[in-house]
């Protein structure tokens, strides 16, 4: 029997993958994508544990962090376009314009 | 769900997570978030809750990720041959990770060795019926300013997209 907790550990390892995406990968839009990830592995173990405590509440915040992300994805990717109009490259490296 | 299931379930979802880990060109990447995302979807129906894994779909597979895609193909980025960060690098960042999710695992693991028993679930738990009511009961305040929050969004996405900007 799957239980809850089976969801949590899923997401804790769904998470670290996340993680690890955005250390690793240089292309900002592949980083983007990482916290994407990383976002719905929150998810789920919101909605694990809202199962899990019988609190509809968990799912409420799902909504909302749904509609955050949503947002975020718009006003990045908005970013990544006016990015590569300037520099003519989505490469974190080569984007050190703050290194002084 | 058994735990057969949950296996048929989770090993796919890990398998296309880690593909945006480790493909190189950004569009295998963006449609392999695709199909964790849809696997998600699926995990959220296990575990009762209808109403979000139909937002999951029609929401983030549905329309975030044909932005991502539509800008991916938009700036025609090309797999990049020199992708990615030193080896020692990745080794400590892979392994760093690992390490975050033994320590999730053993942290959950023990909450859940002391927990109550699970809830008996109302039966329109995870409907929208059910969600609806939380949201514009309990939350109603942060409804409404998240409505405010997209139409600052759409009016910032456009204005930065914007060509000739003031």
């Amino acid at each position: 029997m799957a239980t809850a907790e089976h969801f949590v550990f899923l997401s804790a390892l769904l998470f670290a993958i996340g993680a690890a995406g955005v250390v690793i990968r240089r292309s900002v839009i592949v980083m983007f994508m990482s916290i994407e990830l990383m976002l719905n592995a929150a998810n789920l173990t919101f909605v694990a544990f809202a199962q899990r405590l019988g609190n509809v509440d968990g799912q409420a915040v799902v909504f909302f962090v749904m509609t955050v992300a949503a947002a975020e994805a718009a006003v990045g990717l908005a970013i990544f376009l006016a990015l590569f109009r300037n520099r003519q490259t989505l490469n974190a490296d080569e984007i050190g314009l703050l290194e002084g | 769900m058994s735990e057969t299931a949950f296996y048929l379930l989770a090993i796919p979802t890990v398998l296309a997570a880690s593909g945006v880990l480790l493909l190189r060109n950004p569009v295998h990447c963006a449609l392999s978030l695709v199909v964790a995302l849809f696997l998600i979807a699926g995990s959220y129906v296990a575990l009762d809750a209808h109403l979000i894994a139909a937002l999951q779909i029609i929401v983030y597979t549905g329309a975030v990720m044909v932005l991502f895609l539509f800008v991916i193909m938009l700036l025609n980025l090309q797999p990049d041959p020199d992708e990615g960060a030193h080896v020692l690098a990745k080794l400590g960042a892979g392994a760093a990770a690992l390490g975050f999710a033994v320590i999730v695992g053993a942290i959950v693991g023990e909450w859940f060795e002391t927990a109550p028993p699970p809830a008996v679930l109302a039966a329109d738990f995870g409907t929208t019926r059910g969600v609806a009511r939380t949201l514009f009961r309990d939350h109603l305040t942060a409804f409404e300013l998240t409505s405010v929050l997209l139409l600052v969004a759409v009016v910032g996405a456009v204005v930065l997209a914007k060509r000739d900007r003031v």
